[in-house]
Parts: structure tokens; sequence; C-alpha cells
């Protein structure tokens, strides 16, 4: 399962990285700020081809980081996908974490937080609202090919996912497959959602209010 | 006295300067053009518990975030025993909201939070606090669903947790029970005891009378009147503060 493989992995990633920066844009107040809001809603809407392309450029042989290896690797697919959804999860998670914080922001000066302690607090008190910005970042994932076709090529058993198959059929004139596979990747979508979902009502029931 | 005091309640800060006398001078709050808060002038001492008394929208909760560092004053200056009010000052003050808030966790963590935030777990004071305030049953469950009361009493029991010198509370039994009022008065008694200065706003002139060492009345975002407790309560010498008390007294 490839496909799984690699947008769990972006999605992974990009939480890792995005979650942290949308709590800190949430919480600080600088010059630029709003600037940086603005980029990183525009960059929430960049063409996967695009995304595809620039990771192309620095991966191929002749590019900066062609000595790596890595085009055609479920590793370039997991980075060009990475890239692609970062924004998404910052953007989100910052939409989110501002109405938290607009709460705790009193309480948390009172208690002289540091900045670091409060974007802790903030993405744990939000981890279930959070949820809900890492599916969509997954959402996104699975959904966008064209990045991941230009980084991953098709390469049979080795860096080909169901959406690139499902390129590959319908360019082949192979409806009937492309549409069965677009169906397991509905489904497969559908069933991480609904797995989401319930592990948040159930949390939320113990945890929260 | 205040060697005394400031060891039991803050070890960390054993050789730091009392924060105690607080000076006011032309203390302003403006937003949206008017000015909210206006100039203030006060002194407060260590010893009494000062109570703060007004209508609605006197000031009172505007003035409190002013003095504990939460909001920017628009004007004036305020000196903690000759310090300006920054950080190290602050971290020595705490504060109970007019509306607690509560973290999204549970009640035993929202205490947890505040003394690893400063630095110490420690199981034992948390649950010798949560007995204190009646929450012991409650540990475990989320603090976001606790009864109005339950979550006041829980918001004092985390504000505790610091060791604070100096606490504001801001309305702190407004929904309480009379067990509980009576429970909540004998913290704030206590605290008071071992020498934090208590800041407490209220509207219940009862409440008011058994705590008060010296009263600041506010009226129009103004102080209209601050005198000692006895004072205040047999002769107010303002007459914003006599309506007050006397509407309190027909109702
Ligand atoms: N950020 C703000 N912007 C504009 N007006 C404000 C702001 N904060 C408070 N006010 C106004 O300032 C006045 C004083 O508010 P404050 O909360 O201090 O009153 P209070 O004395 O605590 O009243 P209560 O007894 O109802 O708690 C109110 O009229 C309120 O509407
Ligand atoms: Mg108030």
């Amino acid at each position: 399962m490839l496909s799984l493989r690699v947008s769990l992995t972006a999605t992974a990633l990009a939480c890792l990285i995005g979650l942290p920066l949308g709590a800190l844009l949430a919480v600080a107040r600088f010059r630029g700020r709003n600037a940086l809001l603005v980029l990183v809603n525009a960059l929430m809407g960049l063409p996967p081809v695009v995304v595809g392309l620039l990771v192309y450029l620095h991966l191929s042989r002749s590019g900066p980081l062609g000595f790596l290896g890595l085009l055609y690797t479920p590793t370039a697919m997991i980075v060009a996908q990475t890239i692609l959804i970062t924004p998404i999860v910052v953007a989100l998670s910052r939409q989110v974490l501002d109405d938290l914080h607009a709460e705790y922001a009193e309480q948390f000066r009172s208690l002289c937080l540091g900045r670091g302690q409060a974007v802790f607090a903030l993405i744990w008190d939000g981890r279930y609202s959070l949820m809900t910005v890492g599916l969509a970042g997954f959402g996104r994932a699975v959904a966008e090919v064209g990045a991941v076709i230009v980084v991953g090529g098709n390469i049979d058993h080795l860096t080909r996912v169901m959406t690139t198959a499902i390129a590959l059929e319908t360019s082949k004139g192979d409806l009937p497959l492309a549409l069965g596979l677009g169906l397991i990747l509905m489904t497969l979508a559908l069933a991480v959602n609904a797995m989401v979902h319930g592990l948040r009502v159930t949390a939320v029931r113990y945890a929260h209010a | 006295m205040h060697e005394a005091r400031i060891g039991t309640a803050m070890p960390v800060a054993a050789r730091a300067p009392a924060l105690m006398p607080l000076e006011v001078r032309g203390l302003a709050y403006e937003a949206g053009g008017a000015a909210l808060v206006d100039g203030i002038d006060l002194t407060l001492t260590a010893g009494e518990i000062t109570i703060v008394l007004g209508a609605n929208g006197a000031g009172k909760s505007l003035l409190l975030r002013l003095l504990h560092g939460l909001i920017p004053a628009s004007r004036g200056e305020m000196l903690w025993n000759g310090s300006p009010l920054d950080r190290m000052v602050r971290a020595r003050q705490a504060m109970v909201f007019q509306k607690p808030v509560l973290l999204r966790r549970s009640v035993a963590a929202n205490i947890d939070f505040v003394l690893a935030a400063r630095g110490g777990r420690d199981a034992a004071r948390r649950d010798a606090l949560l007995h204190e305030v009646g929450l012991s049953d409650h540990a475990g469950q989320p603090a976001r669903l606790l009864s109005g009361g339950e979550q006041q009493r829980l918001a004092l029991a985390r504000a505790l947790a610091t060791r604070p010198e100096v606490l504001f509370l801001d309305e702190p039994t407004a929904s309480l029970d009379p067990a509980s009022i009576v429970k909540i008065e004998q913290m704030v008694a206590a605290a008071h005891g071992v020498g934090t200065k208590i800041v407490f706003v209220t509207q219940d002139l009862g409440q008011a009378r058994r705590l008060a060492g010296d009263v600041v009345f506010l009226s129009r975002g103004r102080v209209a009147e601050h005198s000692p407790a006895e004072e205040f309560f047999a002769e107010p010498a303002s007459e914003a503060a006599r309506d007050y008390i006397s509407g309190r007294i027909v109702i």
C-alpha cells in the first residue's frame, strides 16, 4: 500500500513541521505576521504540478540535491507531498489555535508562560480539533496526483501509487480499472476519516468539554 | 516580617525584596478613544486585605488586569515596592478571573500544569489543594464539565498552587453556594495569614465587611474613595459609595 504509506508519512511530517508553526503564528505577535499569514494561505493553493516540478529540479541528477539519488523513489514522493500539505496544516492549525489562544491568552500571561510552553499547551489542548487539520492534510495528500507523478514517475511496484495508477489506466483507456482504483482510493480515504472521527468522538467524551 | 512572609510564600525568591507596598499614580486605560479607567492614585500596603467595590462596569476587572500587567496602561505609573511591573514581579502574583479559564484537561491536570510550569510537579501538593477546595472526588474529570461554582473553586486552587505573594481575586465567590463561600473565605484568610497580599473584588457587601482591611471604591473608572473598612462602612465619604451601599441594603 504505497499510496497509504507515502501519504501517511507525508501527513505525519507535515504535522510535525506545521503544527508548531501554526501554533507559533497563533501565539506570537510580530511585525510581518500578517504578511506571513498571507504567504501561508497562498502556499496552500500551490498547484501540485509546480511543487512536483520544484522538487524534481532539486532532486534531478543535475539539481543541487541530485547526489542523493532520490528521484523516482518513494522518498521523493513523500518530500513532494510534505511540501504540498505543510502550508495547509500551518494555515488550518493557526485558525483553530487562534480561537483557543484568544481564550487562554490572559491566563497564560498571568502564569508568565514562555512562548514554548504556550505553544505546547495550545497544541495539546487543541489536539482533537487538530486531528481534523491532519485529516485535511491527508485528504489533500491522497487527492493530489500531479506532484507525485513528476518526481515519483510511475514505476510498477516501486513508485506506483493509486493515483498514478489511475492516471496511467485512464491514459491507456482502461476506464473500468481506473474507476475501480478510484473507488478503492475513496473507500480508503473514507475509512481513515471514519476512524479519526470515531477516535475523536470517544476521546472528546472522555477528556473534554 | 516581610522576610518571614516571603520565606513561607515563595522560597525561590527568598532574597528578593517584598512586592508591597504598591504605589499607583495617574494610572489610566483607554480603549476605543474612551478612558475606561482614569486618574487612579492608590497606595496598597502589605498588611490588609483590600476589597474593591463598585457598580457593574465601574472598572474593577480592568483595574485588576492593569495591576497584574495583563493589559498595558495608557498612562500613569505603578511601582511594586519601587520596581516596575516586569515579568519577575508578575511571576510572584496570581489572579483568579471573573470567568474562570480552565484548560481542556482533567481537574488534576489543570493544577499539574501550573506546578509544572513553575518547575515543580508535586502530586501530594496537588491533591492537598484539591482536597482543600473540595474537589478530590472530581480529580479525574474534565475540568470544563465541572459546575460553575466548582470551576471557580478549581481556579482558586490553581492560583494558590503558585504560592503567590499577591493574589488578585475577581468575584471568586459570585456563583458559589453558602458553604463554598465560607470555604473560599477561609482559604483567602489563610493565604492572607501567611503574608499573601489579597486584592479582592466582590459585589457581596457582607463578604466585604467580613474580609476587608481597606476598601477601594470605584465609580465610572475612577477611585471615588479609598479608606479603612470600618470608616467606609460606617460613613462612606463619597456620594457614589453611599448610593451603592444603600442600594444594596434596600434590596
Ligand atoms: N477592551 C475593552 N474595550 C472597550 N470597553 C471595555 C473593554 N474592556 C472593558 N470595557 C468596558 O469598561 C467598563 C469597565 O469594565 P470592567 O470589566 O472593569 O467592569 P467591572 O467593574 O468589573 O464590572 P462587573 O461588576 O460587571 O464585573 C465596562 O463598561 C466595559 O464595557
Ligand atoms: Mg468585573
